[in-house]
């Protein structure tokens, strides 16, 4: 058994080391807002917090992870209050078919932890997770959105 | 934001499979029983279009798919407009296929596509909503005595203006179910909507911003177990053999199933367990005759349909031939452009149970009939006892009106009776077993007469047929009508020509190579758009003409209204800025008249684009806003395809596999994008589709302007833009 702290509870679940840690959030822990996309780090859909930095959690092995804290989409609300980036990313109702939203906003929280006012050239160098229905003006709009209410 | 889980359903057949929505966020989930026996706790329905609840709780029934595209909200709009309620009262659920079938099909064709989603059923759902208001008013009027027409309904509010008196839908809900249905119904005046047509926020945010269980990929039953799968790399190969005691001893494995003649799938305890057995267990496939099958062979024989003598002609006026022949000036380019998959984010997926007398499934699919078809066939079982729950779509751009995950799930899952299996492919899988969009090359050929007016155009298009592979009942005596239908048709209400030229011949000759063609958002009008709008600029360039006058010269009214605002608001006639060239694209398909002005700029054999102003005429807007978001998004769908879209054949197989080879658009390339979006009115024409074909064609002829270089063989990365 290896033991996860996610969303501030801690799991001890059956999986072999090497799984990458996207699967046993989702199939193990049953966690299902990170979403697989592509399996090699290409589309961020699976992005989650480990120690509070965004990370493709498809290519993290689920026994490299130890007592890191793991923050996935449905920990990034805090005491019942939607994170900024959440309220922002509903204010401007970004999502179109919602699938890679969940690794666009974990990726855009950590964006703002570090940057907590990125400009557009900011936003495109960090923002590397791929949208097919095209939510790409709404996703800077909303990350302005967001940094200035923080 | 207290939603409840969606599809972590206790027990098979009860409540709580359907998806909610809720105007308010406040979650709703409320779902159908597929027993007869649990009718009596089944919300009360006015009509099949709204349950109205003791509450005055709107549910509003939706039977088309949720991919993106905004659809939901805007036909929710469209039927709470006629029915009256309070908009903040709505939610919205699908009501399966099994119940439209059993319902005799009260809520139409389910097919989520060809931008049809809102134009081909609005009059129906409107109509829906309408009869409802007309039943729960009379259950107000019976009750108070008083005749109807001095009742009205609005925000769920009945009043009879003589008396003051009112009372709200709950309240009258049970009564109004059992009033008959009137039979002749008004529909408003779209002049007088004031939830249809406005810009209300979507229905589904709510859920999507806080990792709800909504989609396909995360179906969750009790029990269930996990399938990988992989089938014939080859198009038309079989499976040979496998050797499954290689993988028996592995952890978590159940089962191995052959699936079909092509595929072979392991069921493990976990995905994860699945696939790493999948890929451990050798596999040897017959390959089959289209071993033989590249890119450059397929290349080879469309290249002899553009000078084939026999072709079908789908648009014809006067003798293009002849002017040509005798043209004064006679312009010609030649083009091509791939295959191309559709890669939604959430690959292809569907969870299935299968027991001796019963097969459920849960699937993304944009049809949600033809899935349940699929099933039915799959599983041996009558269609009436089966059922498909249909969830949200991680996109779904055309690639979801296919069955074929639909039915691996359903054999594999009557390979484990009792068992429900989840059956979810990998990104390669996902990426080398699509249908295409459908490749295709095209030789332009114009004449000028001697006073430079546009006298003859011919367009010969060869390739490849997607209506021959899909749906070759909808062939017209061997033709694809689908090949002209949208951008080129001679008049009709999906894809007029805009262009009036005395003569002109536009025709297909058809060769289908042995790679699956399909329906990939915008179809046919993306590579059409491309060929006709940079040929255009290119005969403005040789006529010595600005390209937007030189299109409003023979641009018939509507088409050009369109082009002449975005062109306004891109201030086509200020200077730009050093460095940033424009350049322009109108078209017609799926029923509007779209146009788009590109600003871009070239350095280093790179090209920015810098902002693109998209415009359409779409008949009647059901959510302006809605609008916009399906413009800017189609953009980004239309550039990734314009930029990088490329899926090569080798030795039968397509090359591509992830998104490390098949590339997309990331948001450090998206363009400022500004919206013109101008309903006349006068019809309803598609929204989803029809702007993703004009940002390609605007910014190649930008590029020219920044360069002078043609590009005419796409994807762009494929061209060298530094030495231009």
């Amino acid at each position: 058994m290896i033991a996860l702290s996610i969303n501030g509870k801690t799991y001890h679940v059956d999986a072999e080391s090497d799984t990458p840690l996207l699967w046993v959030i989702r199939d193990t822990v049953g966690l299902v807002g990170t979403k697989y996309g592509c399996g090699i780090a290409q589309c961020g859909a699976c992005t989650v917090h480990i120690n509070g930095v965004a990370t493709r959690s498809c290519q993290v092995p689920v026994g490299s992870v130890g007592a890191k804290q793991i923050t996935t989409i449905e920990g990034l609300a805090q005491n019942g209050k939607l994170h900024p980036v959440q309220q922002a990313w509903l204010d401007l109702d970004v999502p179109q078919c919602g699938y890679c939203q969940s690794g666009m906003m974990m990726a855009a929280a950590s964006l703002l932890k570090t940057n907590p006012k990125p400009t557009d050239e900011d936003i495109d160098g960090s923002m590397t997770n791929i949208c097919r229905c095209g939510t790409y003006q709404r996703i800077r709009a909303a990350i302005h959105a967001a940094a200035n209410k923080a | 934001m207290n939603h409840m889980p969606k599809f972590d359903s206790p027990k098979l057949d009860r409540r709580s499979f359907v998806v909610g929505t809720a105007a308010a966020g406040a979650g709703l989930t409320i779902g159908f029983s597929l027993d007869p026996a649990d009718a009596a706790d089944a919300a009360p329905e006015v009509n099949a279009w709204a349950v109205i609840n003791p509450d005055d709780s709107v549910v509003i029934r939706i039977a088309k798919s949720e991919m993106g595209q905004g659809t939901l909200t805007g036909l929710a709009q469209l039927t709470a407009e006629e029915l009256g309620c309070d908009w903040s009262k709505v939610s919205t659920e699908f009501p399966t296929p099994g119940q439209n079938l059993a319902r005799k099909r009260v809520w139409g064709d389910y097919f989520t596509a060809g931008s049809q989603g809102i134009r081909s059923s609005q009059e129906l759902v409107r109509k829906g909503g309408a009869a409802a208001r007309v039943m729960l008013i009379q259950a107000a009027a019976n009750e108070w005595n008083v005749p109807a027409d001095e009742c009205s309904a609005l925000n769920s509010v009945i009043t009879h203006a003589k008396s003051g008196r009112k009372t709200t839908f709950g309240k009258v809900a049970t009564a109004a179910a059992k009033i008959d249905p009137p039979k002749d119904i008004t529909l408003k005046d779209p002049k007088t909507w004031t939830i249809a047509g406005k810009p209300l926020r979507r229905l589904d945010t709510p859920p999507k911003i806080v990792g709800e269980p909504l989609y396909g990929i995360d179906v969750r039953q009790p029990n269930m177990l996990y399938a990988a799968i992989s089938a014939c790399p080859v198009f038309g190969g079989k499976v040979a053999s496998y050797d499954e005691a290689k993988v028996h001893d592995m952890p978590g494995v159940k089962k191995v199933v052959k699936v079909g003649d092509n595929a072979v799938a392991v069921v493990a305890d976990s995905w994860w367990r699945a696939k790493k057995a999948l890929e451990a267990m050798p596999i040897t496939w017959d390959e089959g005759e289209n071993v033989k099958v590249s890119s450059a062979s397929i290349a080879q024989w469309l290249k002899e349909g553009l000078d084939a003598d026999e072709a079908f002609v789908g648009n014809k006026v006067g003798d293009a031939k002849a002017t040509l022949s005798g043209g004064a000036k006679v312009i010609e380019a030649t083009y091509s452009y791939p295959y191309q998959s559709h890669a939604p984010m959430e690959p292809m997926n569907a969870t299935a149970i299968y027991t001796s007398d019963k097969c459920m499934v849960w699937c993304p699919t944009q049809n949600g009939e033809a899935a349940l078809a699929a099933a039915a066939e799959a599983s041996g079982l009558p269609v009436a006892q089966c059922d498909v729950i249909k969830t949200y779509l991680g996109g779904g751009f055309g690639r979801r009106g296919q069955t074929d995950y639909v039915r691996q799930a359903v054999e594999i899952a009557k390979a484990m009776p009792g068992t429900p299996v989840k059956l979810l492919w990998t990104r390669e899988e996902d990426t080398t077993h699509d249908v295409y969009h459908p490749v295709t090359q095209c030789r332009m050929r114009a004449a000028f007469d001697d006073k430079k007016n546009l006298v003859a155009l011919h367009m010969r298009i060869s390739g490849q047929s997607i209506l021959a592979y899909q749906l070759p009942s909808r062939m017209v005596n061997g033709m694809d009508p689908l090949v002209f239908a949208q951008g080129l048709a001679p008049k009709g209400p999906d894809g007029e020509f805009g262009y009036a030229i005395p003569n002109l011949l536009i025709d297909h000759a058809m060769r289908n190579p042995p790679i699956p063609p399909g329906f990939w958002r915008g179809v046919n009008l993306n590579h059409n758009a491309i060929y006709v709008e940079t040929f255009m600029d290119e005969l403005a360039h040789a006529a010595g003409e600005d390209p937007l006058a030189f299109r409003l010269k023979y641009l018939k009214p509507k088409h050009a209204a369109v082009l002449k605002a975005v062109a306004e608001k891109a201030d086509y006639d200020k200077p730009l800025p050093k460095g940033v060239y424009r350049g322009i694209a109108q078209i017609m398909g799926f029923g509007s008249y779209v146009a788009a002005v590109a600003e871009v700029s070239v350095a280093n054999g790179h090209a920015t684009i810098h902002r693109i102003v998209g415009g359409t005429n779409c008949g009647h807007a059901a959510n302006p806003e809605q609008v916009m978001r399906q413009i800017e998004g189609s953009f980004v769908y239309g550039l990734s395809a314009m930029l990088y879209g490329e899926c090569t054949v080798r030795a039968g197989r397509i090359e591509q596999k992830n998104f490390d080879t098949y590339q997309v658009m990331r948001i450090d390339e998206m363009p400022k994008v500004e919206f013109v979006v101008m309903p006349d009115g006068e019809f309803w024409g598609g929204v989803g589709e029809p702007t993703i074909a004009v940002a390609a064609p605007a910014v190649l002829n930008a590029i020219f302007a920044a360069t002078g270089k043609r590009i005419r063989n796409f994807p762009l990365k494929d061209n060298d833009l530094s030495s231009a």
